[in-house]
């Protein structure tokens, strides 16, 4: 085996390759062989690191060198400072947000020091598109383990044990969930992934997927054997093409050492995999949606009770798990289900992956053990507000969860106090807000969505979405009554008593819950035809201080419909009649001297 | 079967085990409204206007897919299920045309019936938009209004009970939701065959029989029931009395089998045609002329000898 004395690492997760990390990876690869050094060092494509906001991602070892917005131009010099004189190149490093300290190496930065990487263990580490990698990495040693060492039921027993609840959003026991299919009798049975992830802003099984499918693979194997399933689905959105083309390679490669088809490690269990691929539904996330799609019909739920542990694909006991709960499976195996436990609370286990975006510093992807504080994920990992703004709220939970405010920040993550608080743990987007944010607007956005993808079979979801959808854009637009606010609770407690899946018993939630913490914004727009957060551009008002204008004319030059006159070194005006409220001459105006309100 | 005992509005009765909550009410007197259930065709569970509140259970429950279990506790009509309901006929009255006067299907139709009893208003509070379907008049038999559809789905299973048919489905997502044939094209362009099973299912105006158009009200009709002599499937079918005399035909039940294709419908419809002869016609030199039974069908011979060996 060829030796190296460093590897670079270069990101290939969906978010660095966007933002040009395959032409870094060529232009390293060019570089070395430049210097000669390409048979002492040796370039790696990974997956997601999860710190997105800081990619192109290079990470140099044996030192873990973490680099960040790597670009071409900086080829050259990384591999003449760093790889030749041993010197790294410090204004690659990452900046601490507050401090602007430069932090070298890749296990000091805030963001990852308070994180535990179960799920995502691999992930940024290895080559995905090498299962030798992931076998390196203690791969496929938990199924071996399974295989030659327990019964389907000693299986299910440990998993039981270990606590773990399903990732996807209900956070229903993985445990209980393989017993009833296991239970359920029949000769055949299907156990399936479900890897459509759609929530805005949510793309933890994207990264996964990406940057280490051999772990999602091995713990379908494990849940197949305990369940005694021998045919398995991976139900991926089409919209990840990168996380299907590293699937595919992953299940050949498996394939061809007998990890996966007949007779895995030469055991009698026999189970092979098919990648079916979504095709754009955000409702074939629901599992009997789901479970309709792959058989061919259009994805609709049906009413459950039967479960699918009992008549599932095509009429099949079947067993589903989402993408992140198949990556924490063999971890379970390898290092014991009381070790898994010992992380997290008493009734959440273990670690989950929240994805962060909005108004944050750090914004990526983040694995932290269940019951830590949302204003550790947000202060520490996140590193705070951009932009020195204050924290206003915390989108939970996607478009079926809520948001949470500042005063509930120090309640543990766990599934059921963020149920208590009216959001939900969901797949784990967190979407951060700051004074600058609507909460209606927000609730708006939220219900838009789901109302769009609603899949039309039950009255409350599809008729129900878009009438509080109409009350929200019609408050949003300074047209709101008093009555709307008790129109979309009552509406809004129906939608949820009657849907008929998750999509919709849960789609009011995000009304609800900024109705439950934010109603004094709701009162603004409606009484006093105001968006405190100055966003609904209906109730706008653009307005030159006249004190502080120095009638430099930045602003009517760049005004695109010419609604700003005046002379020069005069105080300008706007004629609000043509204002459009695009904000240009805000950014444009040096002085502060335009406010709108 | 094991009968299992449960309480409904207050009442312990005793009903067959296996079976669904919707029924058990049914079978004791208690209403529970519905729109997608149809006996023995279809329970989607997706009109929810059956909802029951059910003790012990988190939401309130459809019961027509919902199983009876033992000591179970059962409000057909409890103010949160009154609620629910007239919600939902709420959302349905706003976004339909509420043109009941001249729509065919008035004094038979489910929506109108329950939004009279649940007392829906109009305006609802969910004025907001409506659909604007074009409606499909491009065949004979079938006229099809998709802006009074509720999307009960129940067209889509009888259609899908026949196996070589399977003409519309739901197609486009949310609000947007419609049932469409392939490509959305009207009737006349699918593989429809106008057996009508779709029409005698629909609980709302969406699909009326054009044969049937303008010929009376539901509650001036008198029905009855028929087998079709057309062919051998031998199907039931009703034709339609007012004031003694023949108006129309329609399909007895969508449920199973082929209640009463287009041939079966049209050629019953011969009943009341004037210009109907009781003798057979035969092209000769290019008209159309009357003739016997024994010509047209080729036997005069045969009868002749018949006749002979009588004698």
């Amino acid at each position: 085996m060829q030796l190296y004395r460093a590897h670079i690492l270069v990101c290939g997760g969906t978010g660095c390759v966007s933002s040009g990390s395959k032409a870094i990876q060529e232009a390293l690869t060019d570089e070395l062989v430049k210097n000669n050094l390409d048979k002492e060092v040796k370039v790696v494509e990974t997956g997601c690191h999860g710190f997105c906001e800081t990619g192109p991602i290079v990470i140099v070892y044996p030192e873990g060198t973490f680099y960040c917005r790597v670009s071409t131009e900086d080829v050259p010099e990384i591999i003449a400072e760093h790889l030749v004189k041993g010197r790294i190149v410090k204004r690659l490093l990452f900046k601490a947000p507050v401090t602007e300290e430069q932090v070298p190496s890749y296990k000091e930065i805030a963001f990852y020091r308070k994180q535990q990487r179960v799920a995502l263990r691999n992930c940024g580490h290895i080559n995905p598109d090498n299962i030798n990698e992931y076998i390196g990495r203690d791969g496929y040693e938990a199924l071996s383990k399974v295989l030659t060492g327990m019964t389907p039921q000693q299986v299910i027993d440990d998993m039981k044990k270990s606590g773990l609840r399903g990732r996807g959003g209900g956070g229903f026991s993985t445990g209980l969930k393989w017993q009833f299919a296991s239970n359920s009798p029949g000769p055949k049975k299907y156990i399936i992934c479900n890897a459509d992830e759609g929530d805005p802003g949510a793309f933890m099984d994207r990264s996964v997927l990406e940057g280490d499918p051999h772990s999602v693979l091995e713990g379908m194997m494990i849940a197949a054997y305990a369940i005694g399933a021998d045919e398995g689905y991976i139900y991926v959105r089409a919209e990840y093409p990168l996380a299907i083309k590293r699937l595919k390679t992953a299940i050949a490669q498996a394939e061809e050492l007998g990890l996966l088809g007949e007779n895995i490690m030469g055991s009698n269990f026999s189970c092979t995999l098919h990648i079916k691929e979504g095709a754009g539904a955000f409702v074939c996330g629901e599992e009997t949606a789901l479970m309709a799609s792959i058989e061919g019909s259009r994805g609709m739920p049906n009413p459950r009770p039967p479960f699918p542990a009992v008549k599932g694909l095509f009429g099949k006991p079947s067993n589903i798990n989402n993408v992140e709960t198949y990556a924490n499976v063999p971890i379970i195996y390898l290092h014991g289900a009381d070790k898994f436990a010992s992380v997290g609370t008493e009734k959440s286990k273990g670690t989950k992956v929240f994805a962060l975006t909005g108004k944050l510093r750090n914004t990526g992807l983040a694995e932290v053990p269940m019951g830590i504080s949302l204003r550790e994920i947000i202060f520490d990992i996140g590193g705070g507000i951009i932009n020195d703004k204050k924290f206003k709220a915390v989108q939970i939970g996607g478009p079926s969860g809520g948001c949470i405010p500042e005063q509930h920040l120090d309640t543990p993550v766990d599934y059921d106090s963020l149920t208590a608080l009216g959001a939900m743990m969901g797949s784990g987007g967190l979407v951060i807000m700051d004074e600058t944010s609507c909460m209606v607007d927000m609730a708006r956005y939220f219900l838009d969505f789901t109302q769009k993808e609603s899949c039309g079979k039950c009255i409350p979801c599809r008729e129900g979405t878009k009438r509080m959808l109409e009350i929200l854009q019609k408050i949003c637009g300074g047209n709101g009554v008093p009555e709307d606010i008790t129109t979309l609770e009552t509406l809004g407690a129906v939608i949820k008593n009657t849907a008929l899946c998750g999509l919709g018993t849960t789609a009011p939630n995000p009304v609800l819950a900024t109705l439950r913490y934010f109603r004094d914004e709701f009162e603004a727009h409606i009484y006093d035809k105001k968006c405190p957060a100055g966003v609904c551009t209906a109730m706008l008002e653009y307005k030159i201080v006249t004190d502080n204008c120095k009638g430099c004319g930045a602003c009517a030059r760049v005004c695109p419909v010419g609604a700003i006159t005046g002379e020069k070194k005069e105080p300008h005006e706007i004629d609000t009649s043509k204002c459009i409220k695009c904000g240009s001459c805000i950014e444009k105006c040096k002085f502060n001297a335009i406010v709108k309100g | 079967m094991a009968n299992v005992t449960l309480t409904i509005n207050g009442q312990k009765v005793s009903v067959p085990e296996g079976i669904t909550v919707l029924e058990a009410a049914q079978s004791h007197g208690f209403f529970v409204p519905t729109f997608c259930y149809e006996k023995d065709l279809t329970a989607p569970g997706a009109c929810r206007i059956c909802v029951v509140e059910i003790k012990g259970m988190r939401n309130l429950p459809p019961s027509c897919v919902t199983t009876v279990t033992p000591g179970m506790e059962i409000e057909t009509e409890s103010p949160a299920v009154f609620e629910a309901r007239k919600t939902i006929l709420e959302l349905l009255v706003a976004n339909h045309p509420l043109d009941c006067m001249t729509c065919e299907k008035s004094g038979s139709c489910k929506l109108q019936d329950y939004a009279y009893r649940y007392g829906v208003t109009s305006p609802t509070r969910f004025e907001g938009d409506k659909h604007k379907f074009a409606v499909d008049d491009s065949n004979p038999y079938v006229f099809r209004d998709l802006n009074k559809c509720i999307l009960c789905g129940k067209c889509v299973a009888t259609c899908r009970a026949v196996s070589d048919r399977n003409v519309i489905d739901f197609a486009f997502r949310g609000f947007n939701t419609k049932i469409a044939t392939f490509m959305d094209t009207e009737l006349k362009d699918s593989s429809c065959v106008y057996c009508n099973r779709c029409v005698a299912i629909c609980p709302v105006g969406a699909l009326s029989d054009k044969n049937m158009t303008g010929k009376g009200r539901g509650w001036e009709l008198d029905k009855k029931e028929v087998t079709c002599t057309f062919c051998d499937a031998g199907c039931k079918f009703d034709v339609n009395y007012r004031d003694g005399k023949v108006v129309g035909v329609t399909a007895n039940s969508a449920a199973s089998g082929r209640p009463l294709c287009l041939k079966g419908r049209l050629g019953t419809e011969f009943m009341n045609n004037p210009d109907k002869t009781a003798l057979p016609l035969i092209n000769k030199d290019g008209e159309f002329v009357e003739t016997s039974w024994e010509e047209a069908l080729g036997i005069g011979p045969i009868v002749e000898k018949i006749n002979a060996l009588k004698k």
